[in-house]
């Protein structure tokens, strides 16, 4: 099976051994991976601003380059909701686009539904905190939210929990959004960082030695408090979690 | 007062900068919210519930004017008198010549949010006529000067200490006293008499039913009750959205209100007013002030389900940590950082972005209102009327065009991490790092993923 | 133009897309054993119940409660309480009833869903009654249990004027610190009475 990798701009600038935790998981998977060099970023930074004039020709870019693939995977649930849920805001209605919307899928999910894996073969003995982030599970449904009353299947927390030796920890607040919002992050630093730093107090009371998110824009802005504010725990991508090990990427080029 | 774009960060950063107090008020709404979870999965068919509701609301406001008609006769018909209010200033005008007509001097209220939107205390005081506020919530921030901060809970942002303090001062209580169970004592006491001495008394309408021309109104003190049904002279104050086609529907949404709101299956009272009572006056309010305005827009219009039950407020993490009066509007939170800008745009604008864009708020309302989306829309409506600051608009204008471009896009890639790898933390971190002030800036690897990526298919 | 034309003409000027009214005739939850539920409901908002064929009569079960025995000034809508000393007939004025200790009124049923008592003010001269005495005896039928609100509107039809709340337990309010206090404005204490059809 052949897939497009669609990598997030500042997966792209910042977090290199993300990507290449995705092909490697997905090559294990027997998915053989392109990555269309022509992309830049689906437009989420200024849709989400309220610049849709600015969002909207990244949107028509992101539409092209990927109207070849059968697949398009990205390690990233706001992205891909993105593509999925407001899209359809930006762009005129078109078969395309409805291909677009069908074929597009974050990286877990994929996994499980496309690929219909029951579970990741390897270890991982650490205790893990999975932090849900908001994108993926409230637009993708990629696990069941504790204010709804019906409940969905748990996608990462399924992959996660079949690796041997790893300990989900629990978490007073199961999924509370860690304030990173996009430019909320700036526009309200205060509360932003309160919330993030009661996030980071919940996993530090629930034993949590790796936080592990299937966005990386959540473990940025965690990865930063956890940085300055010296919480004793680290990041990881779900991927770099999947993939056996943080990527492909040697220690001297870069990474952590 | 500071209002556009840096209104409520700047007024979140003060109420957040006391820590202790910010985490008692997040711990003291998240509590509410578990409440809430609880008494939704104990009633099985809780998502459907809210489907329906969410279609009848649906259904109500496409066919608004038939139904207003129809409760409208039919609450006359019972004897009631209906009044219609184009604007919260006629609403004022009207509901003080009916308490002129009567004589009034001395009214009791119970809570109705719908005459804070219209300001209706200061306005009646101005003329002469004492309002006191019954609901023990409301009448403790009206004894402080205060508007409430929470459209259910109007004294959640106020501690127990404080209260013990303000009755000591006007009640006349023990000082130092803290127990509720003491203070509510005294409030008991002091509000009985005001029951007993008004001369009328005015309550909202939590539902208006169409069918039969009835009013619904829930609340827990029973304020409600000894407020309209001792003094000759009731008004009912009610937005146009208000209304239910039937009376079957109430048991769609007394099933979903308490719930939603405190996490109790029914309010201790949900009384149902049909008609005045025998040598008694009913005078219903109906107020349209924005709202006709918002049911023009396909995008807006959903937000007139809201039955104000407060749930999104008590689920939202920002309204959590930066409490109600950081809104600077009668209803804060999700809902109102969407009915705010609806009124002035401007002076609201930092509303629809005081949201993390979690979307926690549009599960738990219990009329499937597209909260979080109407939120996003109203960030595009804020944008297309040019409301954002240059500074912002440029930024977008310049990623767009780097962002179209591959090599552009590479090249300023690169240079940011070059620079993040290069220049000293006394600059990095200088004060107009706003991200810097509490966190560190991600760690620049020397090579994107691409270049890597390119490499290592130019070595295979 | 009126308010009440300038409102109308601005809702109808703008033609929104219908949205079918949904069928409520749907399988709501059904309790195994409503009565357990209905005192499970009532206790577990502050209310308590006692069944008075057990007790033997409505005097006997009344004559139990804490509440009846220390009142001194208690008005009863319901036949056969000697004790009761308020005769709403005599009471011109709502207002002289506000040192009233206890209310003891009817409810046409119940709801084993959340505990809630259907009170009319039907033949009831002052409707205040149950919120103005400090304390709320109410008797219903055992076998007037619904099972949820839905069967409860199914009952209920309003084709004249009059005044009906549902009651669920004694007044309370949180508004202290969310600190739960039982007696808010209202009642102290609500009891209510399940009567068998013999009672």
């Amino acid at each position: 099976m052949h897939a497009a990798l669609f990598v997030p701009c500042y997966i792209d600038q910042f977090y290199p051994q993300v990507a290449f935790a995705t092909i490697d998981v997905l090559g294990q998977h027997g998915v053989e991976v392109e990555f269309p060099a022509a992309q830049t970023c689906c437009g989420q930074p200024m849709a989400n601003i309220g610049c849709s004039d600015d969002a909207r020709p990244l949107a028509q870019r992101f539409l092209e380059i990927f109207q070849p693939y059968t697949h398009v995977v990205c390690p990233s649930g706001s992205c891909v909701a993105m593509i999925r849920h407001h899209y359809d805001g930006l762009l005129d209605e078109s078969s395309e686009l409805a291909d677009l919307k069908e074929k597009t899928f974050e990286l877990c999910e994929f996994l499980t539904d496309v690929l219909e894996i029951e579970g990741i073969s390897g270890s991982f003995p650490h205790r893990v905190g999975l932090h849900q982030s908001c994108h993926g599970l409230r637009e993708l449904r990629l696990g069941s939210c504790t204010e709804r009353m019906d409940s969905t299947d748990n996608k990462i927390h399924r992959l996660l929990e079949s690796l041997e030796g790893i300990q989900l920890t629990e978490l007073r607040r199961q999924d509370e959004c860690c304030g990173f919002g996009g430019t909320f992050a700036v526009s309200e630093e205060a509360v932003s960082t309160m919330m993030g730093l009661d996030r980071l107090h919940d996993h530090q009371e629930a034993g949590t030695e790796i936080l592990t998110a299937a966005d990386m824009s959540c473990l940025m802005h965690l990865d930063g408090l956890i940085q300055r504010q010296r919480f004793p725990m680290r990041v990881m991508h779900v991927a770099e979690i999947l993939a056996g090990r943080p990527g492909s990427v040697p220690a001297t080029e870069g990474g952590r | 007062m500071t209002h556009g774009l840096n209104q409520h960060p700047l007024e979140a950063a003060r109420f957040v900068g006391n820590h202790e107090r910010a985490r008692w008020h997040d711990g003291a709404l998240w509590f509410v919210r578990t409440k809430r979870d609880r008494a939704a999965a104990s009633v099985p068919e809780w998502e459907q519930l809210r489907e329906i509701a969410s279609q009848i609301k649906g259904h109500l406001i496409a066919r608004l004017p038939e139904y207003l008609e129809q409760f409208e006769e039919r609450a006359v018909g019972l004897g009631a008198h209906v009044h219609w209010a184009a604007d919260a200033a006629e609403h004022n005008q009207i509901v003080l010549k009916l308490l002129q007509q009567h004589n009034v001097k001395r009214v009791v209220k119970s809570k109705s949010m719908l005459t804070e939107e219209c300001h209706l205390n200061p306005f009646l005081e101005q003329h002469a006529i004492e309002v006191v506020d019954t609901d023990l919530g409301e009448r403790i921030v009206q004894m402080r000067g205060e508007s409430p901060s929470h459209i259910v809970l109007p004294a959640i942002h106020i501690k127990k200490e404080e209260v013990g303090a303000l009755f000591h001062e006007q009640l006349g209580t023990q000082v130092g006293a803290t127990d509720p169970a003491y203070l509510t004592e005294s409030a008991r006491k002091h509000l009985r008499q005001k029951f007993l001495k008004a001369d009328a008394g005015i309550t909202g309408v939590n539902f208006a039913i169409a069918e039969t021309g009835g009013l619904v109104v829930c609340t827990n003190e029973g304020n409600a009750d000894l407020g309209v049904s001792l003094p000759k002279l009731h008004i009912a104050c009610m937005g146009i959205e208000k209304l239910v086609p039937r009376a079957a529907d109430l048991g769609v949404f007394l099933r979903l209100l308490a719930r939603s709101a405190t996490g109790q299956p029914i309010t201790t009272y949900s009384s149902h007013f049909h008609g005045p009572r025998p040598a008694g006056e009913l005078h219903i309010v109906i107020v349209d002030n924005g709202r006709s305005w918002l049911r023009t827009s396909e995008e807006f219009r959903r937000s007139l389900n809201c039955i104000r039950c407060g749930a999104c407020m008590n689920t939202c993490p920002v309204y959590r940590r930066s409490g109600g009066h950081s809104y600077h509007y009668t209803v804060p939170g999700p809902i109102g950082s969407i009915l705010a800008p609806a009124t002035d745009a401007r002076q609201h604008a930092s509303l629809p972005f005081a949201c993390s864009l979690c979307g926690s708020c549009s599960d738990v309302c219990p009329v499937k209102i597209d909260l979080h989306q109407q939120l996003l829309t109203w960030r595009h409506e804020i944008a297309s009327r040019h409301l954002l600051p240059l500074s912002k608009r440029l930024a977008m204008r310049v990623g767009r065009f780097v962002l179209s471009r591959p090599r552009l896009y590479q090249w300023a890639g690169a240079a940011a991490r070059l620079a993040l790898r290069l220049l000293p933390r006394s600059i990095l971190y200088h004060r107009w790092n706003v991200w810097g002030r509490q966190r560190d800036l991600p760690e620049a690897p020397r090579r994107s993923f691409r270049q890597l990526y390119r490499r290592r298919r130019h070595e295979q | 133009m009126s308010s009440r034309s300038k409102i109308l003409q601005a809702l109808r000027a703008r033609d929104v897309e219908a949205v079918e009214l949904p069928n409520l005739d749907l399988a709501w939850v059904r309790y195994e054993n409503p009565h357990q539920q209905f005192v499970s409901a009532v206790e577990a908002v502050g209310g308590s119940v006692v069944s008075v064929s057990r007790q033997g009569s409505l005097p006997e079960t009344l004559a139990g409660l804490d509440v009846f025995a220390k009142a001194s000034k208690i008005c009863s809508l319901v036949d056969g309480v000697e004790r009761a000393n308020v005769d709403l007939d005599d009471v011109p004025d709502p207002h002289d009833l506000e040192d009233v200790d206890l209310a003891i009124v009817s409810a046409e049923f119940g709801v084993a869903e959340n505990g809630a008592l259907w009170v009319t003010d039907d033949a009831v001269r002052h409707r205040v009654l149950p919120f103005i005495a400090q304390h709320v005896v109410v008797v219903v039928g055992s076998d007037q249990i619904l099972h949820n609100m839905h069967e409860a509107y199914q009952r209920l039809h309003f084709n004249q004027s009059g005044f009906g709340v549902f009651i669920s337990g004694p007044s309370k309010t949180a508004d202290i610190e969310q600190s739960l206090v039982i007696g808010a404005h209202g009642p102290r204490s609500l009891t209510a009475l399940l009567t068998d059809s013999s009672s």
